[in-house]
């Protein structure tokens, strides 16, 4: 077994004096695919925005290819939940897929011919090619979203990090972004996080549910949950899911 | 009755004011300040950056004090001023978790206290303060405009060698902290980009005024640009009309140069705003 990706270890974070994580012990390996489900406010952004560096944990230690958070900028593409950008940014979809570049350049070095063609390499995986010159402000939610997909991609990382990619997209745009999702787990490394339980189980190759804590230590390895709830104090679920035969559905 | 034909006979001889050196300067002197506030200001614009510039602006106020009460030029107490109060909001926002316009607000009435007192002390006339408050395009000697020069040289070279890094903290700065860009520093740099360019202005609008020559012609001309580079040119071309503009009204009119100045560049925001309201109004119907 090759050194895991993630490595949490009793994880706490508190934000303004609440305890959002508490106890989280999660690792993730190369080729998982592991969906992190949970409802609003039981801590996955938080989650990810400590496995980015964002954050510092108040006890517990988490380490990002085997260093400190923050430190492996380059291999890991990053896709923000929020949506809200000003869209009256005069930016076009291309410059942001640019930014996607940004770790692999020094201070003062400017994008090259290497970086554009890059760019529009992700721009094409993710099937907005035709649109890399369109201002943000034009492009729809979905495609939007694609945008901050091909900005991760273009950075050619090993691990992606997905805050809820579904969540302000239409039905027919989610399968899209699904399919996507698909075919990039085959290179890469993929955790997502979202509240959207549907159709995520048939596209993932494991499933964590947090609610301010969990446990998953080693593929294979499932919990009780009564064991969880004693160890913890909180209630929390785990499943895990190393086929995805089966379609999985949670309450 | 004289010189009532003498104003009408103004108008049609545009040149004839540049006859005059004082005017050759003033007319200099906005087109070179503009270059300045259309290239930051579109940082101000996108980045909401309008107040934090009005306070670096005011604190300003206290290094003119200053600079009166030590007998110096103006100048050499407004720019370690405004480097200071563009340094300490930023610091004291953005690290001691007060709130941003705590901060402003703050700096802002301090600078001004700080400058009211200096020249309270200052034994005499203080002649040329109103000229600081609200602008004295007229009477901007040549060393203010190798001054000018410089600093917009200085503001093009530093925009031109961040420009990934500042496009990057402007638009997503979560992002650009993630891909290892010191963000703090990039922002703080920004800042005292912010607050050259306030000294710049404080020529030719005066403090009180610099905030909408730092937003309206980057405002403006945002609605018609489709990268922040294409943003930063047209502003610069329109702050360059509205000064010259308003110069040239407040010499046929007889009116405040800087004051007028602005009410021409609020009307074609105004304009603008109304217009573009209008047409998004329609799209939408």
């Amino acid at each position: 077994m090759t050194e895991p990706l993630i490595v949490c270890d009793r994880l706490c974070v508190e934000l303004g004096g609440a305890k959002v994580l508490d106890g989280l012990s999660l690792s993730v390996h190369e080729g998982d695919f592991l969906a992190v489900l949970g409802p609003n406010g039981g801590g996955k952004t938080t989650l990810l925005k400590v496995i980015l560096g964002l954050l510092k944990p108040t006890s517990g230690t988490v380490t990002v290819f085997g260093k400190e958070p923050g430190h492996a900028a380059g291999r890991i593409g990053y896709v923000p939940q929020r949506l809200d950008f000003d869209r009256s940014f005069p930016i076009s979809a291309m410059e942001v897929v640019l930014m996607g570049r940004l770790s692999r350049k020094k201070l003062l070095q400017r994008y090259g011919r290497e970086d554009r063609r890059k760019a529009l390499k992700a721009l094409e995986t993710t099937g907005l090619a035709a649109l890399a010159g369109r201002r943000i402000g034009a492009l729809s939610g979905g495609e939007l979203q694609r945008v901050l997909i091909a900005r991760a991609l273009a950075g050619e990382p090993e691990l992606l990090l997905l805050d809820e990619p579904t969540a302000s997209v239409d039905p027919e745009m989610k399968t899209t972004i699904y399919d996507l999702l698909d075919q990039l787990r085959k290179q890469h490394t993929i955790v997502l996080v979202t509240h959207d339980t549907g159709t995520i189980g048939r596209h993932v190759s494991r499933i964590a549910c947090l609610n301010c804590t969990l446990d998953m230590r080693e593929p294979g390895s499932t919990l009780g949950r009564a064991a969880l709830e004693k160890l913890y104090h909180f209630p929390v679920d785990v499943v895990e899911h190393r086929e995805t035969q089966t379609p999985h559905r949670h309450a | 009755m004289w010189s009532s034909i003498a104003k009408r006979k103004r108008p049609t001889a545009m040149p004839d004011i540049l006859h005059f050196e004082f005017m050759r300067n003033a007319f200099l002197a906005a087109i070179l300040s503009s270059v300045a506030c259309g290239i930051i200001g579109a940082y101000v614009v996108v980045r909401r950056l309008g107040f934090i510039s009005g306070g670096i602006a005011h604190t300003a106020f206290g290094g003119i004090g200053l600079s009166y009460y030590l007998g110096l030029n103006p100048l050499a107490g407004i720019i370690p001023f405004s480097l200071a109060a563009a340094i300490g909001i930023g610091l004291l926002s953005r690290k001691a978790k007060i709130a941003e316009d705590t901060a402003i607000g703050a700096f802002w009435a301090a600078g001004m206290s700080i400058g009211v007192i200096l020249i309270g002390l200052t034994p005499g006339y203080a002649p040329n303060l109103f000229s600081y408050l609200f602008g004295n395009i007229l009477t901007v000697p040549d060393s203010d405009l190798q001054l000018i020069m410089g600093l917009d040289c200085l503001i093009i070279a530093m925009v031109w060698l961040f420009d990934k890094e500042f496009l990057a903290i402007s638009f997503d700065e979560e992002y650009a902290r993630i891909s290892g860009l010191k963000t703090m520093a990039l922002d703080l740099l920004m800042l005292c980009l912010i607050a050259l360019t306030v000294v710049i202005m404080v020529r030719v609008v005066g403090i009180v005024m610099v905030i909408a020559l730092l937003t309206i012609p980057a405002a403006v001309a945002r609605s018609f640009s489709r990268s922040l580079y294409g943003m930063m040119a047209l502003g610069t071309l329109f702050a360059s009309l509205f000064s010259i503009a308003g110069l040239w009204l407040s010499w046929v009119f007889d009116l405040a140069s800087g004051a007028t100045i602005i009410v021409v560049a609020a009307l074609v925001f105004l304009l603008n705003a109304l217009f573009g309201a209008g047409k998004s109004c329609r799209t939408a119907c």
